[in-house]
């Protein structure tokens, strides 16, 4: 495993719902604060970062967007002792009996996902899959305690701690989208002994599985002239079409479509020929499905850019990622930054950037 | 307790000694067919205490402690080490493995959940398809055991075979009154058993029967009833509280037993007709001395005494359980005061036990 796993794993230990980032933003303003000159935290809880460029003021700014925001569970009742609950995010209520959760209540209880027996559900349902409406949270507590300790709207947390598969990769719950909370660090910390001419802002994104809270109001505070958004895209796995899949492990994807500027994707995959870094091209004919949909959008508009990062089982709590596309994608942002000519903005032409 | 009903011996007492033991018995993989991983521990546990211990032909552990005297009642007591898991069955190469079911598990609850896989407790997971890539309608459906695999990463190929079995990640803990695991179906029993004959009942010929699997159809108590040839058998489980609320708010009338009111004694299951006699006698003794108990509903399901019952000419038998919310998923929830209440009641029940039981008709 790599250097970053550490980091990676302690991500994956905190919770962070969309609309509730503050522990996982903490954590991750600490990794931060060493590699970047400034931070500080948005209106709506995202965190910017920035890194000054060397090059002579006004200088051109990027942001960089990785989205902290984690799905999961919200508590709609309690009935004898039992939470009942919503989803965060879209959740798969196929994948949630038994799953070990963290019920963010007066204090912080551990329970599992659980279900009544068939007997107790609605006719129609028997020997059907799960209806989230039905199912529970059992914390192991006497209802008196629950009762106490929980009410509706508080936030409930996936806690499978992650686990290292073999062929250097990780499984776990919300690498959507911690991996490239990673990447953007690993892109920091190759740029410390780079002169690059243009300000860096790496930006964890709030809200990005819920409302794009953070895609569509970090930009404006920070106007950039170009946006790049990191999150993770769909690796070929059981069950997976291929047709809409990447290989994991075997290189990063850069977006195509109308969320991408044609003549930045030209210079990624230009670079990652260059530099040997191998990637698939991801064509998006719509929405990305990435804050890059909220961002490019942002006040007179931005160019923008999508990196994605393979990864299996997407919104499940075993969520499969390779960290060596991880790398690939930080050294990636890192080596575009450092080769970025100041007047990058001014070169790019519709009409000169042909896929 | 009253003079009548104080016991000659103390009755044990679960301690942290015991539950770091249940730990390690939760924790260790032993699906049904494989389960040396906890006839390991028990061999362990028996050897420095019993008169003879013996692993048969399908892997039971034999335990016999002898009574003070001889022509004491024999009795046999009976709890399986055997899981619900997993069996790797088809190598998919980089990484990824088709399984089969072993013992009675719902498909519903595999998908998402991570694994341990082979002695070696290789870690891996069992995945599922993005709910962006689904089709309308895909999530009214089940996904069929055989479109799922195991993915243990892209490095796979030699860290795992083919024949490897494997069980569900889930670590043992204790959240506040209740236990929490995987397999605490029947590591329970099993160290319910270590227990007894930590505190052996002198007057009684004790047969300790560790099963081999029970969740495949009852089979290694089969042979381990013949071969201990017991005159009384008591199979010592956990059994399902499927005591969750109705969805309409109706009573729930078909819960098997309650999580936290104490020891299950079986009537009638799908394999066994309980001996009134041994039922009377829990009975008896829980009231006697204020130990909790419940009836488990009758109904389906069955334990080791299914099998018990029916060898040579008969034995007649009975069965305890440990309630258990969630059994057969990646996690059971039973209650310490419930595990405590069964191991009391059992102990109790065997001290109070002599020849005179079986002189009664039944």
């Amino acid at each position: 495993m790599t250097e970053i796993t550490p980091f990676l794993k302690e991500l994956l230990s905190v919770s962070g719902l969309s609309g509730t980032e503050e522990p996982v933003r903490r954590l991750i303003k600490d990794a931060w604060t060493p590699l970047v000159d400034e931070v500080s935290i948005s209106k709506l809880g995202s965190l910017h970062a920035l890194r000054k460029g060397h090059g002579p003021e006004p200088r051109p700014r990027l942001i960089l967007a990785a989205h902290m925001d984690a799905i999961g569970l919200m508590a709609t009742g309690v009935v004898n002792g039992l939470i009942r609950f919503t989803e965060v995010g879209g959740v798969d209520p196929r994948v949630l009996p038994g799953q070990f959760v963290t019920v963010h209540g007066r204090r912080d209880l551990t329970g599992v996902i659980v279900k009544p027996d068939d007997r107790s559900l609605p006719p129609r349902l028997r020997d059907k899959p799960f209806d989230m409406e039905y199912l529970y949270v059992d914390t192991g507590l006497l209802p008196a305690e629950v009762a106490e300790l929980v009410r509706v709207g508080d936030t409930i947390s996936f806690a499978q701690p992650p686990v290292e598969l073999t062929g250097d990769a990780l499984a776990g719950h919300t690498l959507d989208n911690r991996a490239s909370v990673a990447a953007v660090t690993i892109c920091l910390q190759e740029l410390q002994p780079v002169h690059h001419a243009w300000d860096v802002w790496a930006v964890a994104t709030v809200q990005e599985e819920e409302t794009l809270g953070g895609a569509l109001t970090s930009p404006f505070a920070i106007r950039p002239q170009l946006a790049i958004a990191i999150d993770v895209t769909f690796a070929r796995g059981p069950g997976s079409p291929e047709s809409r899949t990447y290989p994991l492990g075997k290189g990063i994807t850069l977006g195509f479509g109308p969320n991408v500027h044609p003549a930045i994707y030209k210079a990624f995959s230009e670079l990652a020929d260059r530099i040997d870094l191998p990637y698939s091209n991801e064509y998006m004919p719509r929405h990305s499905g990435t804050d890059a949909y909220g961002m490019q959008i942002v006040a007179e508009g931005i160019p923008t850019m999508v990196i994605g990062i393979p990864l299996r089982y997407m919104h499940t709590p075993v969520e499969v990622v390779s960290l060596k596309d991880i790398q690939r994608a930080g050294h990636l942002m890192a080596q575009f930054i450092s080769a970025l000519p100041a007047d990058f903005v001014n070169q790019i032409r519709w009409d000169e950037a042909n896929d | 307790m009253t003079e009548r009903t104080k016991l000659p011996i103390p009755l044990p007492q679960i301690g942290a000694e015991q539950l770091a033991l249940l730990e390690r018995l939760s924790n260790a993989v032993a699906v049904s067919g494989d389960e040396g991983e906890v006839r390991a521990i028990v061999l362990e546990q028996v050897k420095p205490l019993a008169d003879e211990v013996t692993v048969d032909a399908l892997g039971n552990v034999l335990v016999t402690k002898h009574a003070a005297a001889p022509n004491a009642l024999r009795v046999m007591l009976a709890a399986h080490m055997d899981e619900v898991g997993f069996m790797l069955t088809r190598d998919d190469e980089n990484g990824l493995y088709q399984f089969g079911l072993v013992g009675g598990m719902d498909e519903r609850v595999l998908v998402g959940k991570p694994i341990l896989v082979g002695k070696s407790h290789i870690p891996g997971v069992i995945g599922a398809k993005p709910i962006h890539l689904q089709e309308r309608g895909e999530r009214e459906q089940t996904i069929p055991v055989e479109q799922l695999r195991i993915d243990i990463g892209p490095g796979g190929s030699g860290k795992v075979k083919v024949g490897d079995r494997a069980t569900f990640a889930t670590r043992f803990q204790q959240i506040g009154p209740s236990l929490v695991g995987k397999a605490l179906d029947d590591r329970l029993g099993v160290a319910m058993l270590l227990e007894i004959l930590r505190h052996p009942i002198p007057q009684l010929e004790l047969l300790l029967a560790f099963t081999v699997q029970e969740e495949i159809g009852l089979r290694g108590a089969r042979v381990a009833g013949y071969a201990l040839d017991p005159q009384i058998a008591i199979a010592v489980d956990s059994t399902p509280a499927r005591d969750l609320p109705n969805y309409d708010g109706t009573e729930n009338q078909s819960y098997n037993t309650r999580l936290g009111a104490g020891p299950a004694i079986y009537v009638a299951d799908s394999g066994t007709l309980s001996d009134p006699r041994l039922i009377r006698h829990l009975a008896q003794i829980g009231d006697a001395l204020s130990i909790p108990y419940q009836f488990r509903q009758p109904g389906g399901g069955g334990t080791d005494a299914g099998a018990i019952h029916t060898r040579r000419a008969g034995v007649p038998s009975v069965s305890i359980s440990v309630p258990g919310r969630y059994a057969h998923t990646p996690v059971l929830f039973a209650r310490l005061d419930d595990w405590q209440n069964s191991l009391s009641l059992l102990h109790a029940a065997l001290q109070r036990l002599t020849p005179d039981i079986l002189a009664q008709e039944r």
